[in-house]
């Protein structure tokens, strides 16, 4: 750092006398101005992030635990009362709460896994010489762009009981109407449907980015053994992409944890139950409605540290089957 | 790379994919344009309907599209700008500059991604009611003004497209470090910057957990905690909260049709890099 300054700073104060005494003092007060801007504006610079990260990220994270230990009202946010573990000690009696859990994990299967499966075939396909190529690519990225609430709202209309499309075409194949918003099982499929339809062509694009990574080597000599196409991808994409796919999988996880605006609003308007017998919803959601609708604040801090628990086992496993695979 | 020519499954199966990426979109329109009585009937509708007009002004007026509207350009144009701004400057510094713990700060700011939102919203929450906020767009803007994501991605593009001798040229020249930043680093860090704005603003355009929560009493919402809103009639008129729908996702599909292959360009280069 000091021998860059010195290299970079050309005019060091008092190396030559100029003529006017009033020229040089100006010389040594820009020169020395000159040093002191080297030195701190990368602070100056990197000060805006730290500086609303200690605000609005380090300091909620911190109070998140202290909250969690008391009781406290959205009512009166002010007036905490220390009730050491109990909001845990609760968390771990409520059926709610294991049943949010449930929830969350079996929607979170259900959308993650097809999600990066149709996702690697479609950026194979994308991977192709083609026409249009840059038509299909926005085409399937779509989707991100519509927010969750405007998504879920046309999806409610979509799998509608009576009236909706998809039992509509349902029943013109022959199977029964299905009861999307309540079967226990059918809701969370739903549910599911919009995060697949959302973030798939999104993971797409990830994976077609490696895949352009991907030597072409690698296929001319799996072609020379004679590999299908079908062979080239199992044997030659796949196990290139692996660090991709570990990475969209430890994304798409995380997200499915906090799975929220979904199932809040798959629910028609009733509210933060996650479905009249709660059977789609997810933690995210509880934590919602602990919190700002039987407004227990310290109760939803806890469930919020209970799923960052959950994501640390998560993680933790991961990690354990990744040196195993390995 | 490798580039093998498609066949015509590949874009039969394409096709497919694409139909089923729009549909529901184009769907939203069909409903918006039908009335309350025609979506209740099977089959539904898959043509449009001379609703449309009405269903858009009822929508308008009833969930206050106009101002959600404005809002919504209100908070995701600053996130944007801050992001855009805060994320270029210290990425430049993270990637040229050398000073001491640029390395633990920089660790620093990859290990906050990593921390779940969920888990400072109470507090944050506390937070803002203290500085009387709720209601209020700074309590959406504020929070998100800056972001680790756009640090790292940032810094990324700069480590490489940013030439040291430029940097240090300028510096030779006697150029103070804003006039750097102004005249080096913002004209080389441009295609990255717009790349970033467009993630940025497709982001806090469609952000739902945070805004929800902070603007609870409905005063001053955003476009998607007003199609919350819609949602919630008596009796809710489908058509009316297809054409709000509509209203909250125009905007953005707008951007998407000009800027498409960007984003697209952009989110690869992420992945990439990332």
């Amino acid at each position: 750092m000091t021998d860059e300054t010195a290299v970079l700073a050309p005019s060091a104060a008092g190396s030559e006398r100029p003529a006017a005494e009033g020229g040089d003092r100006r010389q040594l007060w820009r020169s020395r101005r000159y040093r002191w801007d080297l030195r701190w504006s990368p602070y100056g610079f990197v000060a805006p992030f730290f500086l609303f990260f200690a605000a609005f990220g380090l300091f909620p994270l911190l109070y998140t635990g202290w909250a969690a230990l008391h009781q406290v009202e959205l009512t009166d946010p002010d007036a905490m009362t220390w009730v050491g573990l109990r909001n845990f000690t609760r968390l771990w009696d409520d059926a709610f709460f294991w049943n949010a859990l449930r929830n969350t994990f079996t929607i979170g299967l259900l959308s993650t896994v097809p999600q990066l499966a149709i996702a690697l075939g479609l950026a194979h396909l994308l991977n192709y010489k083609m026409r249009g190529s840059a038509f299909f690519r926005v085409a399937v990225l779509t989707p991100y762009a519509t927010s969750v609430a405007a998504a879920t709202l046309v999806f409610v209309l979509l799998f509608g009981r009576d009236y909706g499309m998809v039992n509509w075409v349902l029943s013109t194949v022959g199977f029964g109407p299905v009861d999307w918003q309540n079967g226990p099982f059918a809701s969370q499929v739903a549910v599911s449907t919009i995060v697949v339809w959302r973030w798939t062509g999104y993971n797409a694009l990830i994976y077609l980015a490696a895949m352009q990574a991907v030597s072409a080597d690698l296929y001319e000599s799996a072609e020379l053994d004679g590999a299908s196409r079908w062979q080239q991808f199992v044997h030659v994409t796949v196990p290139s992409l692996r660090p991709t796919i570990f990475f969209t999988c430890v994304v798409s996880t995380i997200g499915a944890t906090q799975l929220f605006g979904e199932p809040l609003l798959f629910n028609g308007g009733a509210g933060a139950t996650g479905g009249s017998d709660h059977q789609f919803q997810t933690l995210g959601l509880y934590l919602y409605e602990q919190g700002w609708v039987n407004l227990h604040l310290g109760r939803a801090s806890a469930i919020a540290w209970a799923m960052f628990l959950i994501l640390l086992l998560i993680a933790g496993a991961a990690r354990l089957l990744r040196r195993v695979s390995r | 790379m490798r580039s093998l020519r498609a066949g015509k499954p590949t874009y039969v199966v394409l096709g497919v994919f694409t139909l089923g990426s729009l549909f529901p979109l184009v769907w939203t329109a069909i409903a918006a344009s039908r009335n309350n009585t025609r979506l209740a009937q099977t089959p539904p509708p898959f043509w449009f309907g001379g609703n449309l007009g009405h269903n858009l002004s009822v929508a308008w007026t009833d969930a206050n599209m106009g101002t959600a509207l404005l809002n919504t350009v209100i908070v995701a144009g600053t996130i944007t700008a801050g992001t855009v701004l805060f994320s270029t400057l210290a990425g430049f510094a993270f990637a040229k500059l050398r000073f001491r713990g640029r390395r633990p700060l920089m660790a620093l700011v990859v290990a906050t991604m990593l921390v779940p939102p969920q888990l400072s919203v109470v507090p944050l929450y506390m937070l803002i009611a203290e500085l009387s906020w709720t209601d209020r767009l700074q309590a959406v803007v504020l929070p998100a003004l800056v972001g680790a994501f756009g640090v790292f991605f940032m810094r990324q593009y700069l480590v490489h497209a940013l030439p040291f001798e430029l940097v240090e040229a300028a510096r030779t020249d006697g150029a103070s470090s804003w006039r750097v930043v102004w005249h080096v680093v913002f004209p080389a860090a441009r295609p990255a910057m717009a790349v970033l704005g467009m993630l940025t603003f497709v982001m806090a355009w469609n952000d739902f957990f945070w805004p929800i929560v902070a603007l609870t009493q409905n005063g001053s919402p955003t476009v998607q905690v007003a199609l919350t809103g819609l949602g919630r009639g008596y009796i809710p008129d489908q058509s009316v909260i297809m054409a709000g729908a509509l209203l909250g996702t125009l905007p953005l599909l707008l951007v998407f049709l000009v800027f498409g292959r960007q984003i697209v360009g952009g989110i690869m280069q992420g992945a990439v890099k990332g």
